[in-house]
């Protein structure tokens, strides 16, 4: 399925655990460090560094950039590390995360009452998602280096829904059917 | 009585750190392959397919294979014949800043790991286990070592009539409870045996062998296939998402150890199992 970021409520909707999509549009680049200077300046009142309302987040610190690239390897990383954050980016208005690995319960849970949701794309496929990102922009937090928040284009970004809206869970509806004991 | 100079070392160094990162070696393309040719998930075959395709462009491109270039963990071989001139350790924090600068590799590096956690911008320090050996030569193994992987290492000492079936239940329970985190399918590293910490470097030098090769010994090479079965058939599958191939090999080594003891290290590698050696 294709579809545009930021993703519409509407095609939220149509997301459930296994669909697979393609991406094209705007998604914003964080990981932990980045977030909790998010939460810090929510919780301080001042404005987050984008506009998070509706927006996609990928959990991604790119390699550097070689001559004549747009950006350097672009897989996720480990989404288990921005979990405690999870909930409050939602709740403030948060629609998608992109990374790899599970979620906690509080999260799936957040998922589920805030009608967003969690994708995952190919961990250690670093080089060749970077051909699906067309253009990239620093947004704030640049003394992170590799984990500033950045703006990134992207055309057809493969990726599988793993927690929808409904309380699907990707990784426990394929474990329990491969699984053999 | 050979000398080398630390120069070189340098050089070498440098220059494993950049084709470890670029060339996945032909051993796990290998098992990637067959890995996608039995893996029973359509998702999961998809993902390996990915995985083989990322390896061609990283190789065509030089580009990294992930954007964790690890932690550049340096194994040396050091013969005692062996000269040499200058500081062997500057020499290899050298190469390492040089090959991660170089190759734009991603510096992931902190200083002060529970409070400030500043990168330190060039990767060092590296990670440096050194071993004295018979013989005239120097042999260096560079292994970028990336973070999630990593991340799902696990120590236990066993009570000694736990045995065999207490270290498969051992692994199995690790790698279920890793599930997507350490981007399956995995190489298991296994250190049996010896002291706590000889355990693990014993579970992370296995991670050097070929993809797949068996311990010599029929004995480790029979619980390194039944841990394998075992793995297998938990269903965690490539990525976290459900399949028949979550590890795609495991590797065992073993060595002696107290009479009260049954120390087990895992330490896991992601399938980027990127390694590069050389001899001087």
């Amino acid at each position: 399925m294709n579809i545009t970021s930021p993703i519409k409520p509407k095609v939220i909707e149509e997301l459930t655990a296994g669909t697979k999509v393609n991406i094209s549009g705007v998604i914003y680049t964080a990981r932990d460090a980045a977030h909790q200077r998010i939460i810090q300046a929510l919780e301080n009142g001042d404005k987050p560094p984008f506009e998070l309302e509706g927006q996609t987040i990928y959990y991604m610190g790119p390699s550097p950039a070689p001559p004549g690239k747009v950006i350097g390897a672009a897989g996720p990383t480990t989404s288990r590390r921005m979990d405690a954050y999870t909930p409050r980016l939602l709740a403030a208005g948060v629609k998608a995360m992109i990374g790899k690995g599970s979620r906690s319960d509080e999260v799936r849970k957040a998922i589920k009452k805030y009608k967003a949701v969690y994708l995952a794309t190919t961990g250690g496929a670093g080089a060749l998602l970077a051909k699906s990102v067309r253009q990239i922009e620093p947004v704030a937090y640049e003394d992170l280096g590799p984990e500033a928040v950045m703006r990134l284009t992207v055309e057809d970004f493969p990726a599988v829904v793993v927690n929808d809206i409904y309380g699907g869970d990707l990784a426990e509806l394929g474990r329990k059917e491969y699984r053999k004991t | 009585m050979k000398e080398i100079e630390a120069s070189a070392i340098t050089q070498a160094v440098a220059r494993l750190c950049q084709e470890a990162n670029f060339n996945l070696g032909e051993d796990v393309l290998a098992a990637l392959k067959k890995a996608q040719r039995s893996e029973k998930s359509p998702l999961g075959r998809e993902f390996l397919s990915q995985l083989i395709e990322n390896a061609r462009i990283a190789q065509e491109e030089k580009m990294p294979l992930c954007q964790d270039c690890g932690t550049a963990v340096v194994f040396l071989e050091i013969g005692q014949g062996v000269h040499i001139k200058g500081d062997l350790k500057q020499a290899i924090e050298e190469g390492v800043r040089r090959g991660y600068e170089q190759g734009y590799l991603r510096k992931g590096i902190v200083s002060q790991p529970f409070s400030k956690r500043t990168n330190t911008g060039d990767n060092t320090p590296a990670v440096i286990h050194t071993e004295i050996v018979p013989g005239d030569s120097l042999k260096i193994a560079v292994m970028p070592k990336g973070g999630g992987a990593e991340n799902v290492s696990r120590l236990a000492m066993l009570l000694p009539n736990e045995g065999k079936a207490g270290i498969i239940e051992l692994v199995a329970k690790t790698v279920k409870e890793a599930g997507g985190d350490p981007c399956p399918p995995v190489i298991i590293g296994l250190g049996i045996g010896g002291t706590a910490e000889q355990a693990m470097l014993m579970a992370k030098k296995a991670l050097l062998r070929k993809v797949g090769e068996p311990n010599p010994d029929p004995e480790v090479a029979q619980l390194e296939k039944a841990v394998l079965a075992r793995v297998n058939a938990l269903g965690v599958g490539p990525m976290g998402f459900g399949g028949s191939t979550t590890a795609l090999a495991v590797h065992a080594l073993v060595s002696p150890t107290h009479i009260t003891s049954l120390p087990v290290a895992i330490n896991i590698q992601c399938h980027s199992a990127r390694h590069k050696e050389i001899t001087l």
